[in-house]
């Protein structure tokens, strides 16, 4: 099973850059409900399909590749979004520093003092980049919806280290830290909603009326 | 070991049973009853560590990391047992009746719940063993302590007051904090039992860890520029809270810094000249600010800055008379220090619950207020008396004891050495001397507004005397003060022990310390003889030749009135305006008369503190302008503080790697 995981990661790098460039914000949401797809898919073809690993699979399928894009689309036709991007920096600037922090997490994951089967293998870097990636979406997007994607793709990034220690890491923990992710979602939609309500738009820049 | 820990629970327990009780009067009941047990329990075991010299310890598993359940009751941890236990057992005692006003407004629940767990914890306190323990329990002490002295938090000054102790105590926890994190560095573990290194450790990181303990405890036990909190905790505080912190509370700081220098390597002399140093110059400024009070719980407060500064002046001695190798001198000046702090605990207790019954009586703390207490409230104002006595060191009571050891052993050390090493000693006895002369004026005026003459206010005018087992606390504690000045031995022996373990000793030293103060009790028994033979023939004569009753002289005025007595500033001028530098003169608004026939003119004198008011409130303020300038940070914007939290982990990360590179 292990050619499989390369391309796989591959493939994740390749939507971090689709999610940074790109100006709609139901293809955002379609994208990263992939990646999650994507991902759950990688217990099965790292650890072979043990009963461990299908559990994992199912629930990072069923919260990250179903639930919660749902919920966020539905979210979007709830509080009539505008399904544009809105950008602090534009897109060539972001997919720029994309790039750069793509390149320098593959840098950095060659000085990590990793044990000897994880060197080289594509899956720290992958998840260095993937949290870049929703970092620099948590930062340079002015929607709220966006910043919740970027929220996703940094658990995702999570995800990837998860998995190399899921035979370490008990069920239990796996299962906390999807739950995490759902009530984090949950209390940021409500957040949007209220948001909307008291400034009848989702810009989280109005907030800084919040300053005190 | 078995007694002290069935202590710790009764305190536990008894807290937590008042805090289910709402009823005022049955949580009272069992605060009381909880405390007094458990105080009993305590004492026992504090008195037979003092007496056998057999150490207890035990040690628990404990859940957090580097934590240690560990106790540990040396001859050094049961002389603080012995005066906490004691004296929480009369505070609890006098707090019942004393709070039953209160009562019926509010529960009592949550007071009796934070004392439990106050008197717990400063017994904790002195018998933690583990650093993180001791923190533990050190924090919990000043935040009961802080609750309950935020008591009547209605009121907006005792609002300002506990918050500026719970400022000053978290910026000396600070210290603490790197204090024992340095110390468990240099040791690899928290235990108290495994710090044997710190001995070793060269002068300079000593030091460090001295100044480090110095200020760190020194912010609670109200050394000299660090005293600022205690001055308005003391009156916001209910008299008997007043009465522990200022008789126990603070000394735990006092024993912080024993059992850290008893850690480190041998004290340098400078060590010792700055704790002095810093003791003779609180002495100096407590008791000059405690003579312009007209609130007589702040002059009481100022007069624990005074105290205090005695003790450090004789511990601070002792280390120096240890260091310049006078064994002698230090055991002198060392048993001065230690028993005054006995001293002060029992005898500030009966000033504080002695002002508590006067507050309770007339409801005012000023004593301009007051007057013509002694005939209305004979006892409790007798017991004051007593107290005021001891608390200016005059015969017989207790005082006298420990500032002499100090004396002598300033004047010995002046005596014997030729040169100008005798100026230091001796300018700190002419310096000892004369605090003990305003300790005087202090009490003097004191007693004799309060006490004596008519009364100025209605409250005072219809003040009745105290409920009995209030007056029961006062009365057992003043015996205590009696004990100790007619049989200064028995003291000087139960202290043999834990002196031993702070500076070196041997028995015949210690029982010639007994036979250097035996005069001094024998004196004070002979004096107590003549003033009841004197008392008992004057009652005799009077009986026989009744005296006729006139009115005072009333300096030509027609109608005297109470108005026209002497007021506590009128009686403090002299010290205010003709012996203090300017800068802690009290501040004098209004009172200017013009022209011959002058209008009706008002004059009001208010004493501050000098340190707090001109010298830490400009700085604190200074540096929070400064940090206004930081405010560009916040911009409000949720992308701009993402953008820091990634700065930060980018920074951690790449740290972490550099670090990981570079240590292996």
């Amino acid at each position: 099973m292990m050619p499989l995981t390369n391309p796989l990661l591959l493939v994740v790098i390749l939507i971090n850059f689709f999610t940074l460039g790109s100006a709609r914000l139901v293809a955002c949401i379609r994208i990263v409900a992939f990646q999650g797809a994507l991902l759950a898919m990688l217990p099965l073809t790292t650890h072979g399909i043990t009963g461990h690993a299908v559990l994992l699979a199912i629930g990072a399928f069923s919260f990250k590749g179903v639930l919660i894009p749902w919920l966020l689309i539905r979210a979007i036709r709830e509080v009539r979004i505008r399904r544009e991007v809105e950008p602090l920096i534009g897109f060539v600037p972001t997919l720029i520093l994309g790039a750069l922090t793509t390149a320098g997490a593959f840098l950095f994951s060659d000085f990590l003092p990793l044990v000897a089967e994880h060197h080289g293998g594509l899956y720290v870097p992958t998840a260095l980049a993937t949290m870049f990636a929703g970092f620099l979406l948590l930062i340079t997007r002015r929607k709220a919806i966006t910043q919740v994607l970027g929220y996703l793709m940094l658990e995702n990034g999570i995800f990837i280290i998860g998995v190399l220690l899921s035979e370490a890491m008990p069920l239990m923990v796996e299962a906390g830290v999807l739950l995490d992710l759902l009530v984090g979602i949950f209390v940021m939609g409500i957040v949007m909603n209220q948001i909307n309500r008291e400034f009848t738009s989702i810009g989280t820049q109005r907030l800084s009326d919040l300053k005190e | 070991m078995n007694f002290f820990n069935i202590a710790l629970l009764i305190l536990l327990t008894g807290s937590l049973a008042a805090l289910a009780i709402r009823r005022s009067s049955l949580a009272s009941w069992v605060g009381t009853a909880a405390t007094v047990t458990a105080c009993l329990f305590a004492l026992t075991s504090s008195l037979h560590v003092l007496l056998t010299g057999e150490v207890l310890r035990q040690s628990l598993p404990w859940s957090v990391p580097g934590g240690e359940f560990a106790l540990l009751i040396d001859p050094l941890a049961a002389f603080f047992v012995l005066p906490i236990s004691l004296l929480s057992l009369f505070c609890a005692l006098y707090a019942g009746p004393y709070m039953r006003h209160s009562g019926q407004q509010r529960s009592l629940s949550s007071h009796w719940f934070f004392f439990l767990l106050m008197v717990a914890a400063m017994l904790l306190v002195v018998t933690a063993a583990n650093a993180v323990l001791f923190l533990a329990t050190w924090e919990m002490m000043t935040l009961t302590s802080f609750f309950l002295v935020a008591w009547d938090h209605r009121q907006a000054e005792v609002r300002k007051a506990a918050w500026l102790y719970l400022l000053a105590a978290h910026l000396g926890m600070m210290l603490l904090l790197a204090l024992f994190l340095l110390a468990g560095d240099i040791c690899n573990s928290f235990n108290f039992s495994d710090f044997g290194p710190l001995a070793r450790i060269p002068l300079g990181s000593a030091s460090i860890l001295y100044l480090l303990a110095l200020f760190g405890f020194g912010v609670k036990a109200g050394l000299f520029p660090l005293h600022i909190w205690l001055p308005d905790a003391h009156p916001a505080a209910p008299s008997h809270v007043s009465a522990l912190m200022s008789g126990v509370l603070i000394k735990t700081g006092i024993y912080g810094i024993l059992r850290v220098v008893s850690l480190l390597p041998a004290a340098p002399a400078w060590w010792g000249w700055l704790m002095a140093l810093l003791g003779g110059a609180g002495a100096l400024y407590g008791i000059s600010l405690a003579a312009q009070q007209r609130d007589i719980k702040r002059c009481l407060a100022y007069s624990t800055v005074e105290n205090i500064g005695i003790i450090f002046l004789g511990l601070g001695f002792g280390i120096v008379a240890t260091a310049e190798g006078h064994p002698q001198l230090a055991l002198l000046a060392f048993a001065g220090g230690l028993l005054h702090l006995w001293n002060h605990a029992l005898f500030k207790g009966v000033m504080f619950l002695g002002a508590g019954t006067l507050m309770h009586a007339t409801g005012t703390r000023d004593m301009n207020r007051m007057g013509g207490l002694l005939r209305r409230m004979p006892l409790a104002g007798l017991l004051w008396i007593g107290g005021s006595l001891a608390i200016g060191a005059l015969p017989p009571f207790n005082g006298l004891v420990s500032e002499w050891l100090i004396y002598i052993s300033l004047a010995r050390a002046g005596a014997g050495v030729v040169g100008f090493g005798a100026l230091a000693p001796l300018l700190l006895f002419g310096l000892l001397g004369l605090v003990g002369a305003l300790a005087l004026v202090t009490f003097t005026r004191l007693i004799g507004i309060c006490l004596l003459g008519e009364p100025r206010d209605p409250g005072a005018a219809t003040a009745r005397e105290a409920d009995p087992v209030m007056l029961f606390s006062m009365g057992t504690l003043l015996t205590g003060c009696l004990a100790i000045g007619l049989y200064p031995q028995g003291a000087l022996r139960l202290m043999a022990r834990p002196l031993s373990q702070v500076v070196q000793t041997s028995p015949e030293m210690i029982a010639g310390l007994g036979q250097q103060v035996a005069p001094l009790g024998f004196a004070a028994l002979l004096l107590v003889a003549i003033l009841l033979l004197t008392a008992g023939l004057l009652f005799v004569i009077r009986r026989h030749r009744p005296l006729a009753q006139g009115t005072t002289w009333r300096c030509g005025y027609r109608f005297p009135s109470p108005r026209m007595s002497y007021t506590g500033e009128g009686y403090g001028e002299f010290a205010a305006w003709h012996l203090l530098p300017a800068f802690m003169r009290p501040t004098v608004n209004g009172g200017h008369i013009v022209g011959p026939f002058p209008a009706p003119a008002r004059l009001h004198q208010e004493s501050t503190d000098p340190v707090l008011v001109r010298l830490l409130h400009p700085l604190f303020t200074g540096i929070a302008e400064r940090c206004q300038r930081l405010r560009w940070l916040q911009q409000g914007q949720l992308s701009v503080y993402l953008f820091y939290i990634f700065i930060a982990s980018a920074v951690l990360m790449a740290w972490s790697i550099w670090a990981g590179g570079r240590g292996g």
